[in-house]
């Protein structure tokens, strides 16, 4: 257990090593996170420019 | 149900699309949550270990990436089988949408690895079994990205991706038995079925906590990245038509606050003559 926030942000020595490692983890959850997204709103504009062919196609 | 008929449903992406509705938000969220609990708990209440200190802590970035990395080629070894032997249409859909996914958690295993190596054993890299094994792995992953991409033709292109996946399946042996069969610096597994962990509860119970937060995590990106690709895929046929134009609150992943314009705009907009 760390006796206060400069011994946790050291990590006796490692904190460079530990950081670097769970911040890149950090990164590529938030990369994920945004990639998921933008997937579903490419996936929502296709679906629509589909259906607003469909009904323009229908129109007299 | 018998049998078949429970089979062949399975590999319909409409009758999935349908059931999968709530799994998404829901594997997102304990996702989160334990991912949030078992990092806090890592990095800040574990005790640090009597030989490396505090630069253990690593493990509970590297061992859930690592089983990932491992887990998700697998599935798609899985898929590719189903492919080819069956033909099942949503196995060739997880070819297709499951491998950024497992090229991330590879390039996360690899990344934490080397820099846990590097206070450890001294150096950022060391062409052992395992992390050879696991770079090749990586590899593969570029190698299904690549191959999907080189060929025109999305049928063929998910057949020869499908043969890819299933070859490359040698590989994962490879690495889970590297530590034995090789003289190696890499330790060796720290969860096993057949007998108790090496290290105390305290150290090992977050890393429990954040390798079901992993596997949460690729359950929640499989169950979005297929529901997508089939809306996609099955945009032109009558249920996904009756979908975009009925009164469906939401097609989207889940039903969110943030996200009021999915639908209300195209009910609006299809009331028209």
């Amino acid at each position: 257990m760390f006796d206060d926030w400069q011994a946790f942000i050291a990590m006796g020595g490692h904190g460079l090593y530990v950081w670097l490692a769970y911040g890149a983890a950090l990164a590529l959850l938030i990369l994920h996170l945004v990639r998921l997204r933008a997937d579903w709103r490419k996936t929502l504009r296709l679906l629509r420019s589909k259906r607003d062919q469909d009904h323009a196609s229908q129109a007299p | 149900m018998n049998f078949k008929a429970w089979w062949h449903r399975l590999g319909s992406p409409k009758w999935f699309y349908r059931v999968s509705g709530p799994w998404q938000s829901l594997f997102l969220s304990l996702a989160l949550a334990l991912l949030a609990i078992g990092t806090v708990w890592g990095l800040a209440f574990a005790p640090p270990d009597y030989q490396q200190g505090n630069s253990f802590r690593i493990i509970y970035v590297h061992v859930p990436a690592a089983m990932l990395a491992q887990s998700v080629y697998l599935l798609l070894g899985v898929a590719g089988a189903l492919l080819l032997v069956w033909r099942m249409k949503l196995a060739g859909l997880v070819l297709e949408t499951l491998v950024p996914f497992g090229m991330g958690a590879t390039a996360l295993a690899l990344f934490s690895g080397a820099i846990w190596g590097k206070p450890t054993w001294g150096a950022w890299w060391v062409f052992d079994g395992r992390t050879t094994a696991t770079l090749v792995l990586l590899f593969l992953y570029f190698g299904l990205h690549a191959l999907r991409r080189a060929i025109p033709d999305p049928a063929a292109a998910s057949r020869a991706c499908a043969l890819l996946a299933i070859v490359g399946v040698i590989n994962i042996p490879i690495i889970k038995y590297s530590v034995h069969w090789w003289t190696t610096l890499h330790q060796g597994a720290t969860f096993k079925l057949t007998t108790a962990p090496a290290m105390p509860a305290a150290m090992w119970a977050p890393l429990l906590v954040n390798v079901l937060g992993a596997y949460c995590l690729l359950a929640a990106n499989l169950v979005a990245k297929l529901r997508n690709a089939i809306l996609r895929r099955e945009r032109s046929s009558r249920w996904v038509r009756d979908l975009m134009d009925g009164s469906q609150p939401s097609i989207g992943p889940a039903p969110s606050p943030n996200r009021p314009s999915a639908a209300p705009s195209h009910s609006q907009r299809s009331a028209a003559p």
